[in-house]
């Protein structure tokens, strides 16, 4: 059995109520916490190798060490729940089944980063984990792990959850903290970095849900017992939302470590492929990282396991490799059409541009309109240069990484698929047949 | 004239103490769906008098409510289907319910049944992807999950006899 450290008591019944969430350990991190100093907890964060677990992967603990340290503003711990990456699913459902998991670190960590008063931005859609987290935090109130001298000490802290309005950029953390504060969710030019200047012009540390329900864990066990749990720099567990053509979608908690092909394959996970097919590619981190053919997926080009963490799924960049990402992981069998799942997403990513750079709001909609008309058959072999020109055009030329998000997906598809937009263009008839006669085109 | 009830006001009062002092602007999408889940929709007159409440210009108002989905500036009907659309989704027969919900209601994406019971949407990537195809109904926003033919007839008539 790999190591648990979110989802070990996931199917205790009532483990969502603060009750039977004491009972099995939780909120011991709080009065650990609150019996060390602020650095000395920093400094377990810092040693247990943690990496955001929002898509980025960047180190909690240096991340937390950049906090504005000098500034006599107040500073904010928020909380990113907006997840909104197509193929992720793990926030939300952490949310709902153990929201106190979520409290209990939003607690430790706004401690660490002597922050009084924190939000988790919860995407709006997700009505029903607002409610339960409202009503897990006024049992928090109830039991004195919140509000005015947390346990009798002299630390004290409101944390408030905040409903997003319905934007895939708002989960960008400079585009979050402007819609916070009650504005359009266009992101930020950075430098300068939450870090100094946030929210309400404060120092500010935006993490991830998973990231953050990790701490606690961390306080109680020690940094260092932490990293030794998986592999390199890939430390920890990470969650991971399944779906595609699996047998068995849904959320596990992996140890960093276990070989993708275990991982789609065994019992354990995601159970196979269904109806004796093959597997043709992958989306392994959210649909905004590269997709692998299936030889790419399960090996790396020079012919090594492929693992599931950071550094193997990055082996080979975006020549032959991907990204861990958010965790979101889309398997593909032969059956799917590549093309249209790209044109899908690129779909998805126009849409949700917010139009502040050029080279994201108008580029997004040629590629989206380009891959349509391949897509139903009046393409031209021209267009698959084409697209791989604008997908150029707007890598490195954005505000913010949507850009590259939208990109991304464009270029590996058409590194590792080529033949098949090809086959597109010379013989329509070939895939996608009833999409081509528009009995769907209504959902366009 | 008033169109928010003195309940809806007084909850936004609530929701401004939860930001410091001189930043009631953030209680904005929080009091949008307020407004929203009594009024419906939000009607020029719903915007400024929330406008009003949080001491904002009306215009504050209108450029939020227009850049976020979940915000109809247009009349809706009583229940709202917003159905996911998102490759993952369309993977496993999305749009081919979406097609049966367009016939079974004789309306198009976007539109709203006579009776003005149903609208209609199509939405983005609800993190629901492992039990899909899914759709929402405002204004409670509960999630259906591993949608079928028989399962979205079961829930128009429900929702029939409920209005
Ligand atoms: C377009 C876009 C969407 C994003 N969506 C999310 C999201 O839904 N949830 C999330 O945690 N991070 C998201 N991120 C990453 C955040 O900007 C940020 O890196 C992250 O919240 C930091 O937390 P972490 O260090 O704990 O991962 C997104 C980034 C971009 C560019
Ligand atoms: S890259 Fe796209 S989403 Fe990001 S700021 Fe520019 S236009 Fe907006
Ligand atoms: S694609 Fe429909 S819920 Fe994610």
């Amino acid at each position: 059995m790999s190591k648990k450290i979110l989802l070990e008591h996931i199917n205790v019944s009532g483990i969502n109520t603060l009750e039977v969430f004491v009972q099995h350990g939780g909120y011991q991190s709080v009065k650990k916490a609150l019996s060390m100093s602020t650095d000395e907890v920093l400094e377990e964060v810092k040693k247990s190798g943690l990496r955001g677990r929002g898509g980025a992967g960047f180190p909690t603990g240096m991340k937390w060490s950049f906090l504005d340290k000098k500034s006599d503003k107040p500073r904010y711990l928020v909380c990113n729940a907006d997840e909104s990456e197509p193929g992720t699913f793990k926030d939300r459902f952490l949310m709902e089944k153990i929201p106190h998991a979520l409290i209990e670190g939003m607690i430790t960590s706004s401690y660490t980063l002597g922050a009084n008063t924190s939000y988790i931005y919860v995407r709006g859609e997700m009505m029903h984990a607002i409610r339960i987290l409202e009503q897990a935090i006024q049992e928090a109130y109830k039991a004195g792990y919140l509000g005015k001298n947390i346990l009798g000490s002299n630390y004290s802290l409101d944390l408030y959850v905040h409903p997003g309005g319905g934007a895939y950029i708002c989960g960008e953390e400079t585009a979050l903290l402007e819609s916070l504060e009650g504005k359009r969710g266009n992101p930020r030019n950075k430098p300068p970095f939450p870090a100094v200047w946030g929210l309400y012009g404060c120092p500010t540390v935006v993490n991830n849900v998973e990231t953050i329900a990790d701490i606690p864990w961390i306080v109680n066990h020690g940094g260092d017992a932490y990293a030794a749990i998986g592999i390199g720099k890939s430390t920890g567990t990470k969650l991971i939302s399944a779906c595609g053509n699996i047998n068995k979608p849904g959320v596990y908690e992996i140890e960093l470590g276990i070989t993708v092909e275990d991982f789609i394959y065994s019992d354990q996970y995601c159970g196979g492929i269904p109806n004796g097919k093959k597997l043709k590619a992958v989306v392994a981190g959210g649909s905004s990282v590269p997709i692998l053919p299936s030889e790419l997926i399960l090996k790396t080009a020079t012919g090594e396991p492929r693992l599931m963490t950071y550094e193997s799924l990055g082996d080979g960049g975006f020549v032959s490799g991907t990204m861990l990402g958010s965790g979101g992981f889309i398997v593909y069998d032969e059956d799917q059409c590549i093309v249209r799942n790209l044109w899908n997403f690129t779909r998805f990513y126009h849409h949700e541009s917010c139009g502040q750079c050029s080279p994201c709001r108008e580029g997004t909609g040629w590629m989206e309109k380009v891959l349509h008309r391949i897509e139903n058959g009046h393409g031209k072999m021209s267009d698959i240069d084409l697209l791989v020109d604008i997908a150029k055009k707007i890598e490195g030329k954005t505000i913010c990484p949507l850009g590259e998000a939208a990109a991304w997906p464009v270029a590996s598809a058409i590194r590792h698929f080529r033949a098949e937009f090809e086959e597109h263009v010379i013989n329509p008839e070939s895939c996608c047949k009833k999409h081509l006669h528009g009995q769907l085109e209504h959902a366009h | 004239m008033s169109v928010l009830s003195a309940s809806t006001i007084q909850e936004i009062q609530k929701i401004k103490t939860r930001y410091p002092e001189g930043r009631h602007k953030s209680a904005l999408l929080p009091a949008l769906h307020l407004a929203q889940a009594e009024c419906g929709w939000l009607p020029v007159e719903t915007m400024n008098q929330v406008a009003d409440v949080l001491d904002l210009q009306p215009i504050e108002v209108y450029e939020v409510a227009t850049f976020y989905t979940m915000f109809h500036v247009k009349p809706v009907g009583k229940y709202v289907l917003e159905v996911c659309r998102t490759g993952p989704c369309c993977n496993i027969g999305a749009e081919e319910l979406i097609q049966y919900i367009e016939e079974k209601l004789g309306i198009q994406v976007g539109q709203t049944t006579e009776d003005k019971l149903f609208t209609l949407k199509t939405v983005e990537c609800l993190a629901s992807c492992g039990s899909g195809p899914v759709l929402q109904i405002g204004p409670e926003y509960i999630y259906h999950e591993n949608l079928t033919k028989e399962s979205i007839d079961f829930l128009i008539a429900e929702l029939k006899t409920k209005a």
